[in-house]
């Protein structure tokens, strides 16, 4: 036993060892050497396959024993309604192999493979790993889907797919010019989501006004019911119900301005009329308690419980909360109630847009083969079928004679009936998921749901935000006509 | 007789070496090498863009934020669990009343206790950050539940839904589930002090107080030393990363109003999704570098005499 000190050792000590490969060691910081793990594709990049013979039944010029590769997001919808689509793809094309595989986690899986230059052929590309579309544009990884559109329809060869859509599916997949890079499956319309029973059990009638939804928040608050609940984790489900209303009080203009990131497109005072309202609920106690904190499927639950009357959502609600909806819940969907009669658009203005958008990679090795996938899904049987099964419009228009149509479902297309021409359709979540999502949503209108930013405080920092990115040379910008 | 020894060592080393240069140091070059680049990570192709990135990250408020955060981590989580842990692990080897037939014995039931505190490091992180999410809900959490059982219904908070408490409710999770390594690893560490320096100072009359500071933590300092280190890294890499990612709110977490962003997760929020795995690794690089700041600096105020026995 004796002392020594720490630089009293001749040659290599013990100590002097271990100093040495601890600091070896501590170059290990995990991250960095995942990422560039995965950087800088094998470059065998696979050749295309060849075309087959066009035909009326094949209009597509699909090659007949090309394997197709599908990835589908296995989400609120589900896999059976693709599953059901690749069998008729393997009817009609019975030499060809198709390789079906439905993911959670589209970017973990697909990601490396987009960089490797080996992406599927087709893709789901949706859900809460969905890759940004800006991204994929911007760095020219999609296929243009216009041969598509304008192909024969899978029922009738009078007609392209084009006439078959809803009206506004193909400018959605449209980012600027006319190139169409997405194809969206289900149709979603977005708004305030009500029980009808519990609505009648308050006696009154869906507001209107701000006058008329504060009047029926009072009268909820009473009887014990928290008038509003929403999702503070994923806070841009605030703008499903905030964007339609903020257009229908100040015009489509002012959406276009804010999809467009022009200066000062948030200081419009139809924004602030909007943003004050929604505040409203939140000074007057009309927000169920702890909703800042709780997810999507928590904030739903107790809306389907009957602790909250209305919750921001869109179509898809009906299916993914019906676990635990009571069978007596007559879902109902609402658009957005307007300011006053001073608004700029009638009440029914909503906004409905597609959901679930296909892609097909740019570098995919059969581009014909996942176009004709999607042409199969966009017939009306596989419509039909998803529909029913799924308890959503798609984008296939028409297709809901014959079915018996769920209560939500049926105010779906009240709504959208109602609506008519008055559909706005916001871009700035597509084009831009990091400034909606985590800036404007989390930053911006959660906290200030949350009662943490005056309207005044939230629309300068989302201006901020926006801002931002409107000068960030990374992000690719578009622009609405 | 030292000459050959390098070689000697060497010969060993030589395998382990090469792997780790290949696996562990060859990727960090690359990253470096990708932060001057403008590498989507969508797409194989690239150019160099020089120091772009670099300009950028100056200028991002969130990343300053996620920096501040990670330091938070690196200097607070260290401090509170490495001390939790010695006090604990003194009082489960040394800091028990004298029984019969033993000079130094931990308190009653320390067998147990160290049972319990080692109980989380079996659970994995992912696991153990979700319990906690759930522990943590507002409405339904066991916390704001206990707290309405005990009368304090005025008293709710929204935990991680809000901004000055939700770094607060990941650090303490954090602790949680590292504290109980280093009680085994300092009691371990103290089960090596011979008995009988205890035995002298119990006669000398000296107090826990004094046995502690006087015997224990001088004699343990090195291990003591690594361990703050080692839970350094923890708190500025893979376990803060998991904790925040799951439990925070926001998209893809990051706490409300970007309350718990890490170093880490903004790493991951910029690679995947947003195409900017170039700029991404420009922040892994700066992580790098505090890393290797944290290691030098508690390394360099760590320096000090070593007894041997």
């Amino acid at each position: 036993m004796g002392s020594t000190s720490a630089n009293d050792n001749g040659g290599l000590g013990r100590r002097k060892l271990m100093k040495r490969s601890a600091a070896l060691g501590l170059l290990t910081v995990p991250t960095m050497s995942f990422l560039s793990a995965c950087a800088s594709g094998d470059g065998d990049k696979k050749e295309e396959v060849k075309g087959g013979t066009k035909s009326a039944k094949n209009p597509l010029a699909v090659n007949e024993t090309a394997e197709l590769d599908f990835v589908l997001f296995d989400g609120g919808f589900g896999q059976q309604y693709a599953k059901d689509a690749v069998k008729i793809y393997e009817k009609n094309f019975p030499k060809a192999k198709v390789k079906f595989h439905a993911t959670q986690a589209i970017q973990t899986e697909l990601q490396p493979r987009f960089n490797g230059g080996t992406p599927p052929d087709l893709i789901d590309n949706s859900g809460k790993e969905q890759m940004d579309m800006g991204a994929l544009v911007g760095q020219n990884q999609l296929t243009d889907l216009t041969a598509l559109l304008d192909a024969a329809s899978y029922d009738d060869p009078a007609k392209t797919v084009r006439d078959t859509l809803r009206p506004g599916i193909v400018e959605m997949g449209q980012f600027e010019g006319n190139q169409v890079w997405m194809l969206y499956y289900a149709y979603t319309v977005y708004g305030v989501w009500y029980s009808k029973k519990l609505l009648d059990s308050l006696e009154v009638t869906y507001p209107e006004t701000w006058d008329q939804m504060i009047a029926v928040c009072k009268k909820a608050k009473a009887k014990g019911i928290a008038p509003w609940t929403y999702t503070g984790v994923h806070p841009y489900y605030i703008p499903f119900t905030l964007f339609p209303m903020i257009g229908k009080r100040g015009g489509p203009d002012v959406l276009k301005a804010i999809d467009n990131l022009e200066p000062n497109a948030w200081k419009h005072p139809a924004v602030k009329d909007c943003f004050e309202a929604y505040y409203e609920l939140f000074k007057s106690g009309y927000i169920l308690k702890g909703s800042a904190g709780l997810d999507h499927i928590q904030s739903q639950t107790k809306w389907t419980e009957g602790k909250a009357l209305f919750i921001p959502n869109g179509s898809w609600v009906e299916n993914e909360a019906s676990k635990t909806m009571p069978k007596d819940f007559d879902l109902a969907v609402g658009a957005p109630t307007g300011i006053d009669s001073s608004d700029k658009m009638p009440f029914g203005t909503l906004w409905a847009s597609g959901g679930e958008p296909f892609i097909v990679p740019a570098k995919a090795k059969n581009k014909a083969g996942g176009m004709e996938q999607l042409r199969i899904m966009l017939g009306e049987a596989s419509s039909k079928s998803f529909t029913q099964s799924v308890k959503s419009l798609s984008a296939f228009n028409g297709g809901t004679d014959g079915i018996e149509l769920t209560p939500g479902m049926k105010s779906v297309v009240a709504a959208l009936d109602k609506a008519g021409k008055n559909v706005v359709n916001p871009r700035i979540g597509d084009w831009y998921t990091v400034l909606l999502k985590e800036k404007i949503g989390t930053a911006g209108l959660g906290e200030m749901m949350a009662g943490r930013l005056t309207p005044a405080e939230a629309i300068k920092r989302i201006q901020g935000f926006a801002d931002e990115t409107a000068k960030d040379a990374s992000v690719k910008k578009f622009k609405r006509q | 007789m030292q000459h050959g020894k390098y070689r000697f060592i060497v010969g060993f080393l030589v395998v382990p070496l090469a792997l780790y240069a290949l696996f562990v140091l060859w990727p960090f070059v690359q990253a470096i090498f990708y932060s001057f680049t403008n590498w989507s990570g969508l797409s194989p192709d690239f150019q160099m863009i020089g120091f772009d990135n670099y300009t950028r990250m100056f200028e991002d408020e969130i990343f300053w934020k996620a920096l501040r955060h990670s330091l938070i981590f690196a200097v607070v989580l260290p401090l509170l669990t490495i001390g939790l842990a010695l006090f604990f692990a003194f009082m489960l080897n040394v800091g028990g009343r004298a029984r019969k037939g033993a000079a130094v014995t931990g308190v009653r039931g320390s067998g147990f206790y160290k049972i319990v505190y080692f109980f989380p490091q079996v659970l994995s992180i992912a696991i153990v950050a979700l319990l906690f999410k759930f522990a943590y809900n507002p409405t339904d959490g066991v916390l704001n539940s206990l707290l309405r059982a005990i009368g304090l219904d005025s008293v709710q908070p929204d935990w991680l839904g809000d901004p000055d408490l939700a770094l607060i409710c990941v650090m303490v999770v954090l602790v949680w589930s590292t504290v109980g390594f280093f009680v085994v690893l300092f009691s371990a560490g103290m089960a090596s002090i011979p008995k009988d320096f205890y035995e002298a100072a119990l006669l000398d009359g000296a107090n826990r107080f004094t046995t502690f500071f006087r015997i224990t933590l001088p004699l343990l300092w090195d291990t003591v030393q690594s361990g703050w280190i080692y839970m350094g890294i923890l708190a500025l890499g893979a376990e803060s990363f998991a904790v925040v990612h799951i439990m925070t709110v926001g998209p893809r977490g990051g706490g409300p109003d970007f309350s718990t962003i890490v170093l880490p997760l903004y790493v991951y929020q910029n690679a995947f999704g947003p195409g900017q795995a170039a700029y991404a690794t420009t922040i892994g690089v700066a992580l790098l570098i505090v890393t290797l700041l944290f290691a030098t600096v508690v390394m360099r105020l760590g320096r000090r005499e070593r007894l041997e026995y």
